[in-house]
């Protein structure tokens, strides 16, 4: 395999953990309104921990789309 | 796949210099420069036209105060009454994000003229976190002297983890403005990526012609007033994101746990 298939593979491969990242960004939401419609009254004093768990989320995806970045564009 | 343009997703975040050249000083003014500065004077403008402190405050000052006032109940929600002392800096940075955002997702190039998010650069973003992890420096050392270093144990800690747990929490804590700068420019880079490749598809598929080309065309369109719409809500939400960390930051050097 040369050089240049072997990166466009691995940025696929890095693209990955955008996905999984998707799916945290999904759960914190998720679960934030399960939790908000049974106690809509707590609701809005979560907001900030809401935006934090969703910032710590997505900034693993965030990462895992820069490596892809990094593996496609880096000379 | 038959040969045809390239797609260069890149070029859009391409600092070119627009009067001198970047061979010999660094001091060159260039593209983001200048969109700093128009930035700059949006902000200006904003806030010059809301705050004439009217009794009956009319829709503009009411504007200006919405937005003074989120970042405010913002710092006192999360640090407290000593939180107000931080205000400047945290509405700063959330007018700045948020102007920048916004301002890059603008269609100028129907004029003509060239977008550039300066807040797609990590130079930018980065000055920013390394400011706001330096005012949590200075604030947690100045108020608790060498008691700072108590952020790094939590209440507690088994004895024989001690040194483990002190090491992660210091990584933990050291890693703040290098994840707080990637967040927000990445997130600008590649909503921006996202929409070049979109509508180079646009264009390619009305050049390819036939049925299935502008077919093409047709639903690239469609998903990028989608993703546009996302990523205007991304802009913002990128603003607040990175001015609820600082602000958390700051709970930590003025609170300690």
């Amino acid at each position: 395999m040369d050089l240049a298939s072997a990166k466009v593979i691995g940025a696929g491969l890095a693209a990955i953990g955008v996905g999984a990242a998707a799916i945290g960004v999904g759960n914190v939401f998720g679960s934030f309104l399960e939790s908000a419609i049974r106690n809509p009254a707590a609701a809005d004093g979560q907001q900030g921990r809401l935006f934090i768990g969703f910032a710590a989320a997505e900034l693993l995806g965030l990462i895992a789309f820069a490596v892809a970045m990094i593996i496609l564009y880096a000379q | 796949m038959a040969a045809e343009s390239k797609i260069d997703p890149m070029h859009q975040f391409q600092i070119s210099p627009l009067a001198g050249n970047l061979d010999g000083s660094p001091f060159v003014f260039t593209n983001s420069a200048l969109w700093m500065l128009i930035v700059l004077a949006l902000i200006w403008a904003f806030m010059l036209g809301g705050m004439k402190r009217q009794l009956v405050p009319g829709r503009w000052q009411v504007a200006v105060e919405g937005v003074t006032g989120f970042v405010t109940s913002m710092l006192e929600t999360n640090v407290g009454p000593q939180g107000r002392k931080y205000v400047p800096w945290v509405f700063t940075v959330f007018m700045f994000i948020l102007f920048a955002n916004l301002l890059g997702m603008m269609p100028f190039a129907i004029v003509g003229a060239h977008p550039f998010t300066v807040t797609s650069q990590f130079t930018v973003t980065g000055v920013m976190a390394i400011i706001s992890f330096g005012i949590v420096l200075v604030v947690g050392f100045w108020k608790h002297g060498f008691h700072f270093f108590s952020l790094f144990i939590p209440h507690g800690t088994p004895k024989v983890l001690l040194p483990l747990i002190f090491l992660i929490e210091l990584l933990s804590f050291l890693v703040r403005p290098f994840s707080l700068a990637l967040r927000l420019f990445v997130a600008m880079i590649a909503g921006h990526i996202l929409v070049e490749v979109f509508g180079s598809f646009v264009v390619s598929g009305i050049n390819a012609g036939g049925v299935m080309g502008p077919a093409v065309s047709l639903l690239s369109f469609v998903f990028i007033i989608g993703v546009m719409a996302l990523e205007l809500l991304v802009c913002a939400i990128q603003a607040y994101v990175f001015a609820l960390l600082t602000s958390l930051y700051i709970n930590d050097a003025v609170n300690l746990h």
